[in-house]
């Protein structure tokens, strides 16, 4: 069973130098004990004082190094949290910080809840009451943000594959409690091999997720790009020419693309999550309004914005419209359609959007001018991309990868408590001890689909399964 | 006009099994008690099923002996049959179910409560709960009643002042008996049923609700043929329910049950005449429970089983009646017949008692603390079916918290409040109180999350403390508990510390045994954790053995061998404790917490929950509610 001893990132995740993994509580010391090591190869944090900083080695559990670390002890009462405290400085970077985090997990600790080291050191008395309110409004802002972001991210059909998952568990369980519940009616003979074998299954299906969850499969990943404009400005046609293949229905009609298409593209290194939208437009057909709406909604939520403007077109009402909605975004303007007549020039749309927006100074506006039908313009949009990414100007959603570690121990959690099942099943123990350890995997399940226990069980009891007198 | 006035300390009303216990609890711990009913002759009476326990409620009826109950002992007087069910699985889900002589075990309760001090029996309906208004900042305890208790008045016009009433009322409140078409305002098997004080709990501002449910028919035996049906036997060494009898006292000569089945002309009937169902036809109002359905919900809900299994269960040992469990039933009396008659051994049946649906008042238990004290009225107590139960064992359990609680709270001693890692009691009574119900509420073991620790065989190591503490529970018998205790104590340890090496006699010991051979020395401990080696088997490599009861060494047995699984329990029941533990202040007031959402606050004011813990089951109560909970009772508590 995990500790309560907590671990998170402590600082920005990001291409910094430097990265600080903090770890707190009963069993800090111990668990980092068992990845760290000084220059003479000995694991030794437990003998080392208070407050003073080691330099050393996080290894995995193979011993093979992952970075070269200074590692600073700091005992119960004297840190931030009253609890044993340990952080591990680290080279900077994304890819180090979460292995490293990785590793302390597997070692033992669990990942802190968002606000939870304030949590604590607050209830540990470590903080002024004065600051009591402000860290309630914390814990209550980040922990909405997480639960959402956290089921927004996850791809539909990861979430279908665990909802699927879930319910293979839940009739097991609730199989075998209307036999102990109902022994006269409901027998359990032959269901040893029946388990037995739905554990294999179980096994596989977890190992599956575990795997795409190594790979940031299961979320949405990259940089949240949009890509919006009123219709038939040639937005279709800019993702099919960004993706490479013919994604998108592409005519000459208006309202064309009447629903959100998604892709994945690595653009140099650099993965975008581009999302393509139905034309912003007022419109009176049903299916394109929903379109419509869904589009508006999705802007709201992107990192980078893509409005493409049809440069052949007086800008219009539609246009001011999307203006309204991106204004605060980071945005590139692609005047499309630079092979026909230009009637909106760069200059034009400057001024509409300077007119509109409030804040005159943030976010410099980026133009580019591309056709789409000739392939021209795209190498200078990819290369704005980069450079605003590695100016920091847009980044990934920290969250992301938080989250992404959150479904993965969730998943090792459900995993652990099926081959204890399956232990039980080995050593032969009654059919009653199975079904314990089946609950754990479902409730961790339901970690990542954001979904508790509740009366899930005796509701599936009795529609499953004919009880009682 | 005249009228009797009595003074008393605490009033019962109901003499169902819910409230023999609160009774007797509130009589042993000394405080004047009446008892009311309104048959005295139905006191302790078992309207449907003739039995006591079964998969947790077995457990239920052994807690309430560990703390002092009754039950257990009554149905170890008056049971003609007993079995263990599910031996075959772990011992946490052994459950003992003894069929009962109803007759017997009602008139046995009876004697018990006849023949117990400071007790009355009054047969009396009882119409009123007096009450005054009270200044709860008066209270030193924890408390937001506006109202308390003064006492209760009868049909007749007798008032009884007293300080407590617990409310044992069981399925009486305004009942209503269906048998198809036939209606009748009647309570179980008949009686008279209580139409006033619904009335009079409405205008304390109690919220009422309407449950139902149901029992078969019972048959006249001698129209049964058994030969078309399967004998079903009682076990052969019977364990008894309670921890003080001895088990020698219930080695009867006991009966048999019988099984029997439906088929598909049982089913062709009951789905011709569904519209005749009072529920089909939506003439029964209140909710039913799912686990005990009637058979006409089972031939339409599982419509392709092609067979329910069907018990005839004797009703006592002087009666021909017979109980036929698993089909209960509201159709008309026309169709009961003909379908009853399709049971292969009761083609020539005769109904001696029609099955029949029974509607009544009851209450939503969210408005009672764990205590199962009313939130708004101070010394009005409730338990049993009242509280939206099914079953006599989950009433019985109610009713001894409840009776022991209003005694405790006379003497302002501290309440009995029992976890959900304690009991299954700790269970039931926390479901109810605390999570949304919508059906009489029924144990079942899978509502236990820590059952591995809340077996049937160690409750009396769980409870009796407790009940020796509270006062029902004697010194003597409290001391042979702790003997107990350290018998299995001292000879864990000795097992743990007696190595046996891998010695030649050792070897050839396991080997006749099936077991591995041991590559170094291990210990008794080790040995017995392996699944051919039991205690038993071991005693020819454990000479210095000291012969124990047979109780210690089932607890010996089953802490070694099932160690692992138990330690994990103890470890999530640490967790869970400590949000138990975190009491929240009965005045405090949620709007004074910005940060939690309105959802969960207005929860939280709906249910004044007593604990962090109990707050964090309430549905719509988010963690992060919790932490913000926890944060400002820290904030709060500097």
């Amino acid at each position: 069973m995990k500790t309560d001893t907590i671990a998170a990132i402590a600082t920005a995740l990001s291409d910094s130098g430097i990265g600080i993994i903090r770890v707190s509580g009963d069993e800090a010391v111990e668990i980092i004990d068992r990845i760290y090591r000084n220059k003479r190869n000995e694991k030794t944090l437990a003998k080392y004082d208070s407050h003073t900083i080691h330099y050393g080695y996080i290894t995995e559990e193979e011993g093979a190094v992952i970075d070269e670390v200074m590692v600073s002890v700091m005992k119960s009462p004297r840190s931030y949290t009253t609890e044993d405290t340990v952080e591990i400085n680290c080279h900077g970077g994304i890819l180090m910080m979460r292995k490293i985090l990785e590793t302390v997990i597997k070692a033992g600790a669990r990942i802190a809840e968002p606000g939870e080291f304030t949590k604590r050191a607050f209830l540990n008395g470590r903080i002024d009451l004065s600051r009591a309110e402000a860290v309630m409004d914390i814990i209550h802002a980040k922990n909405d943000f997480a639960l959402q972001s956290s089921v927004k991210q996850l791809k539909g059909s990861v979430s279908d594959k665990v909802r699927n998952l879930r319910d293979d568990i839940l009739y097991e369980i609730a199989f075998i409690e209307s036999a102990l519940d109902d022994p006269e009616h409901i027998s359990l003979d032959g269901y040893h091999e029946r388990l037995s074998e739905k554990t294999d299954m179980l096994m596989t299906e977890l190992d599956k997720l575990l795997v795409s969850a190594d790979d940031g499969r299961m979320l949405k990943e990259g940089i949240h790009t949009v890509i919006v404009g009123k219709p038939n400005a040639g937005k279709s046609s800019l993702l099919n020419l960004i993706v490479g293949e013919d994604k998108a229905i592409v005519t000459d009609i208006a309202g064309t693309t009447r629903d959100t298409l998604e892709e994945v593209v690595s653009l140099g290194g650099i993965s975008l999550n581009i999302i393509d939208t139905a034309g912003i437009r007022s419109t009176e057909d049903v299916v394109e309004k929903i379109g419509v709406e869904r589009a508006k909604k999705i802007s709201v939520d992107a990192d980078l914005i893509l409005y493409v403007v049809d440069s052949s077109m007086p800008l219009d009402e539609n246009d001011r419209d999307i203006i309204q909605l991106i204004q605060d975004k980071n945005t590139i303007i692609l005047l499309n359609k630079s092979d026909l007549d230009e009637i909106v020039r760069e200059e034009d749309v400057i001024r509409e959007i300077n007119r509109i927006r409030n804040d005159k100074t943030e976010n410099a506006l980026r133009v580019v001018r591309t056709s789409t039908k000739f392939d021209s313009g795209i190498e200078e949009l990819i290369h704005l991309i980069k450079e605003m990414f590695f100016h920091g100007k847009i980044s990934y959603n920290d969250e992301v990868y938080i989250t992404n570690m959150r479904h993965k121990e969730a998943i090792q959690d459900a995993k652990d408590s099926i081959l204890q099942v399956r232990k039980s099943l080995d050593m032969d123990m009654p059919e009653d001890f199975y079904s314990i350890d089946l609950m754990s995997a479902y409730a961790s399940l339901g970690k990542i689909i954001g979904e508790e226990v509740g009366d899930d069980l005796v509701n599936e009891i009795f529609s499953n399964f004919c009880m009682g007198k | 006009m005249s009228e009797i006035r009595e003074k008393v300390d605490v009033c019962v009303v109901g003499a169902g099994h819910a409230g023999c216990e609160a009774a007797l609890a509130c009589a042993r711990l000394g405080f004047e008690t009446v008892i009311f009913t309104v048959s005295v002759d139905s006191i302790a009476l078992m309207p449907c099923n003739p039995n006591i326990g079964g998969t947790s409620k077995g457990h239920l009826v052994r807690e309430i002996d560990a703390l002092g109950g009754e039950m257990a002992i009554n149905i170890d007087k008056t049971f003609i049959q007993s079995k263990m069910l599910n031996k075959s699985k772990g011992p946490a889900v052994h459950s003992l179910r003894a069929q009962a002589d109803k007759s017997e075990y009602s008139r046995a309760m009876r004697k018990v409560l006849e023949n117990q001090d400071n007790l009355t029996i009054k047969q009396a309906e009882v119409c009123e709960i007096l009450t005054e208004e009270f200044d709860s900042s008066s209270d030193s305890e924890n408390c937001i009643a506006s109202r308390r208790v003064t006492g209760i008045k009868t049909f007749t016009g007798a008032v009884y002042e007293c300080r407590a009433v617990v409310l044992c009322t069981g399925t009486y409140l305004k009942a209503r008996c269906l048998c198809g078409e036939a209606i009748t305002n009647t309570g179980p098997n008949g009686l008279q049923a209580a139409n006033y004080l619904t009335d009079s709990l409405k205008s304390l501002g109690i919220e009422m609700r309407r449950f139902k449910t149901g029992t078969p028919a019972r048959m006249d035996g001698n129209t049964i043929d058994y030969s078309k049906m399967e004998e079903q036997f009682g076990d052969e060494r019977v364990v008894p329910f309670s921890f003080n009898t001895d088990p020698e006292a219930v080695q009867i000569d006991q009966v048999s049950c019988w099984l029997t089945y439906t088929n598909q002309d049982t089913h062709d009937i009951i789905r011709a005449n569904l519209d005749r169902s009072p529920i089909y036809a939506g003439i029964i109002e209140g909710t039913g429970p799912r686990y005990c359905p009637s058979i006409e919900d089972k031939v339409v809900k599982f419509a392709d089983k092609e067979r329910h299994q069907v018990f005839i269960e004797p009703e006592g040992i002087h009666t021909n009646e017979m109980y036929v469990g698993g089909m209960s039933s509201s159709l008309p009396e026309d169709v009961q017949l003909a379908m009853y008659r399709t049971v292969p051994g009761l083609e020539n049946c005769k109904i001696v008692r029609n099955a029949y649906a029974i509607e009544y008042d009851c209450i939503d238990p969210r408005q009672l603390y764990p205590t199962l004290e009313f939130k708004d009225i101070k010394g009005l107590f409730s338990g049993g079916q009242f509280n939206g139960s099914s079953g006599y064992e989950e009433a019985a359990a109610q009713g001894l918290i409840a009776g022991i609680n209003a005694a405790l709270s006379l003497s302002g001693k501290d309440p009995v409040i029992l976890d959900r890692s304690q009991a299954y009691i700790g269970v039931l009574i926390d479901d109810l109180v605390t999570k949304e119900n919508f059906e009489p509420y029924r144990m079942m073991t899978s509502r236990a999350e820590y059952r591995l620790l809340l077996r049937q065989d160690n409750a009396d190591l769980r409870l009796r403390q407790i009940g020796y503490e509270a006062g029902l529970v004697s010194e003597e018998v409290y001391q042979k508990t702790l003997d107990k205790k350290k018998m299995i104590e001292e000879e864990i340890i000795r097992l743990k510390n007696t190595v046996i090496g891998a010695a030649r006699e050792n070897q050839d010991f396991l080997a006749a045994h099936g077991s591995t051979a041991l590559k170094t020395g291990t210990n008794l401990a080790e040995l017995m954790c392996r699944p051919e080696l039991t205690y038993e088997v071991l005693a020819k490599i454990d000479p210095k053995r000291m012969p124990l009861p047979a109780d210690v060494i089932e607890q010996v047995e089953i802490e070694i061998k099932y160690e692992g699984y138990i330690e994990r329990q103890m470890r999530q029941v640490e967790q869970y404790k400590k949000m138990e533990k975190k009491r929240i202040p009965a005045d405090l007031d949620y709007n004074d917490i910005s940060s939690l959402r309105l959802e969960a606050r207005q929860k939280l004011i709906a249910f004044k929950p007593v604990s962090v813990g109990q707050a964090s089951r309430i549905s719509g109560v988010s963690p992060a509610d919790i932490s913000v909970l926890l944060i400002y009772l820290e904030k709060k508590r500097i």
